[in-house]
């Protein structure tokens, strides 16, 4: 949102030194350019014979055109419409993905040069998702439902924590010396414990995860909560507030940054976790598939896991920064995602 | 004097009356007892305006603290018509030199804040309206604190004051921060309000113009800890005009007393 923000007033200062079709030329060319390259790859693709067994060839040769074809008529939209025109925006991206895809290609598929099984071809990364999509899928919604009941209970448990660590003294006696002593251990050191201890590897991932969400947020809010300014307190005290209120309606909106940071700390230990709990114990999940699939030495299948494994952390971290966003949005100077 | 006059006769019993015999307060600071408060006694009839001056650390805040009912005096009695304080209390609502608004809420819901507290918003909501009217906020009410400039987020946490009908109006500094501009309307502002609503008013300030302006009576206190050094009385109609030579004589026995006599 921030670049459209930002190249919007660029682009129009810029227009008003040149004429407007001299400008929108200029701006065609990137994804023109793009759109070519990758009917060229396409080209490569589908015209030299590969020099490995392969299956997915024309597959891949389609999706080159289909790139190429939609950066063409992006461009050509954006005769029609401004909002084609925002997505040229994507055209330097493009042409060096296509390079790359080029460069790959040959080295692989059409000249054989680089060694197997650990440089698969593109068709080879094509065909992991045209193949194993079932089995890839399951994986992703197993990993996605376990590290949602993890960090559901972690998140849970660690708010609550610290905002009575933040608020109660007698609280902050008895679990203060605990965080201090486990708290920074990491939660991967219980997993031999865990695997033990809980009827199934399921509970004790979901334990794991919860323990390696809940202390960095259990710090942040306790921090969050005790650094409210004690203004804030004694002005909702003269209203007439209860200590539910203050609570409720001061502290914990106040320390709400603390919060966010906590849990993106949170969410991030989380993920190393469910890795790792999915490798050793758990018989599925993302974490499980890329062992199994250096078992079957398939480096093309663990490719594919881990650019879903990617794409997951990234999408549920830019959830995050949306819920927060929505949150607190009355705070200045936010960092853009 | 006429205006002054028909204000009390119209709402004589709406202020609170305070009184403070013999208040003693102070603070443990690293084990040893350091007193702010000596022997501090006066009263405030009810609907009166009174101005607490002092030199700066003198602990006039803690006496404004103790009148909030933030905390309680280690020895005297204060009563607030009659009765004996003994928390903080809606009627008596404190104002800070900072606005102390809520970040993350707007300025509506920052008016809206004693209502909230106490569960009367749903049916008083037109309240939280008119008190923004009345300090000219009610355009800025959808936007949030940190888009005010200083003089207005100091009318809004008037707003929120205002909402609440207060019998006493504890402040403690409220224009301390202004620009001067913004300064002289907001006294201005301050004092109809006041002759409006007929309230109590106790403000701390270091600026004896300010407190001879819109006072009835200037308490001037000493260097802590705190003693009562002289009473004013300021009897002057309103608006007051800084060159009447009775402020000024009255200036001039003010600063005197805080110790500035010869320089001005």
């Amino acid at each position: 949102m921030t670049v459209l923000a930002e190249t919007a007033p660029r682009v129009a200062e810029t227009g008003a030194h040149r004429s407007g079709g001299d400008r929108l030329a200029n701006s065609l060319r990137l994804p023109v350019a793009a759109g070519l390259l990758w009917l060229g790859v396409a080209g490569v693709i589908l015209a030299v014979p590969d020099a490995q067994e392969l299956e997915r060839t024309s597959l891949l040769g389609v999706l080159a055109i289909v790139v190429g074809a939609a950066q063409l008529g992006v461009a050509a939209l954006s005769w029609v419409t401004a909002h084609a025109a925002r997505l040229a925006r994507f055209a330097p991206w493009l042409i060096v993905l296509a390079l790359f895809v080029g460069v790959w290609e040959a080295l692989t598929a059409k000249l054989d040069v680089l060694p197997l099984p650990f440089f698969p071809s593109p068709q080879a990364f094509v065909e992991v998702y045209t193949d194993d999509w079932r089995r890839l899928g399951d994986s992703l919604l197993h990993s996605l439902l376990l590290l949602a009941r993890g960090f559901a209970v972690g998140a849970a448990v660690g708010f609550l924590v610290g905002v009575a660590l933040g608020w109660s003294r007698r609280v902050g006696y008895w679990i203060h010396p605990v965080m201090r002593l486990v708290g920074p251990l990491p939660a991967t050191a219980w997993l031999p414990l865990a695997f033990f201890i809980f009827p199934t590897s399921a509970s004790a991932s979901t334990f794991l995860i919860a323990l390696a969400t809940a202390f960095p947020l259990t710090v942040l809010t306790w921090s969050g909560v005790a650094s409210v300014q004690t203004a804030y307190y004694d002005v909702a005290r003269t209203l007439g507030a209860n200590e539910r209120f203050l609570i409720l309606k001061v502290a914990i909106p106040a320390a709400l940054p603390h919060v966010f940071v906590g849990l993106f700390m949170g969410l991030g230990s989380s993920f190393a976790v469910l890795v790792v709990a999915e490798m050793l114990g758990v018989k599925s999940g993302l974490g499980w598939y890329l062992q199994w699939a250096q078992g079957w030495a398939a480096y093309a299948n663990m490719y594919g896991a881990l650019l879903v494994m990617a794409l997951m952390c990234s999408a549920l971290i830019t959830l995050l920064f949306r819920v927060r966003d929505r949150l607190l949005a009355w705070q200045k100077g936010l960092l853009q995602w | 004097m006429v205006a002054l006059a028909r204000r009390v006769a119209l709402d004589a019993d709406f202020g609170a009356a305070v009184d403070l015999r013999a208040i003693d307060h102070g603070f443990d600071l690293h084990g040893a007892y350091l007193p702010v408060l000596e022997d501090v006694s006066f009263g405030i009839p009810a609907g009166q305006f009174v101005a607490l001056l002092g030199p700066s650390g003198c602990g006039k805040s803690t006496l404004l603290r103790l009148v909030a009912g933030l905390e309680r005096p280690r020895h005297g009695d204060l009563l607030v018509d009659g009765e004996e304080v003994r928390g903080p209390d809606p009627s008596r609502v404190l104002m800070f030199q900072d606005p102390t608004l809520y970040p993350w809420r707007t300025v509506w819901r920052n008016a809206a804040l004693g209502l909230e507290a106490r569960g009367l918003l749903k049916e008083q909501r037109h309240r939280v309206d008119q008190a923004l009217a009345l300090v000219g906020l009610n355009k800025f009410a959808q936007a949030f604190p940190h888009q005010l400039s200083g003089g207005m987020a100091q009318r809004a946490s008037l707003a929120r004051a205002l909402v609440n009908d207060p019998r006493l109006l504890i402040l403690d500094e409220p224009l301390g921060k202004l620009d001067s501009l913004t300064r002289l309307a907001m006294q201005g502002e301050l004092t109809r309000l006041w002759q409006a609503r007929g309230f109590t008013v106790l403000m701390v300030t270091h600026d004896v113009e300010e407190a001879l302006l819109l006072s009835n009576r200037v308490i001037v206190v000493s260097d802590r800890p705190a003693r009562v050094r002289a009473d004013l009385a300021v009897d002057l109609p309103y608006p007051r005009h800084r060159d009447h030579p009775e402020l000024l004589r009255l200036r001039r026995e003010a600063l005197g007393l805080l110790g500035l006599g010869q320089d001005w």
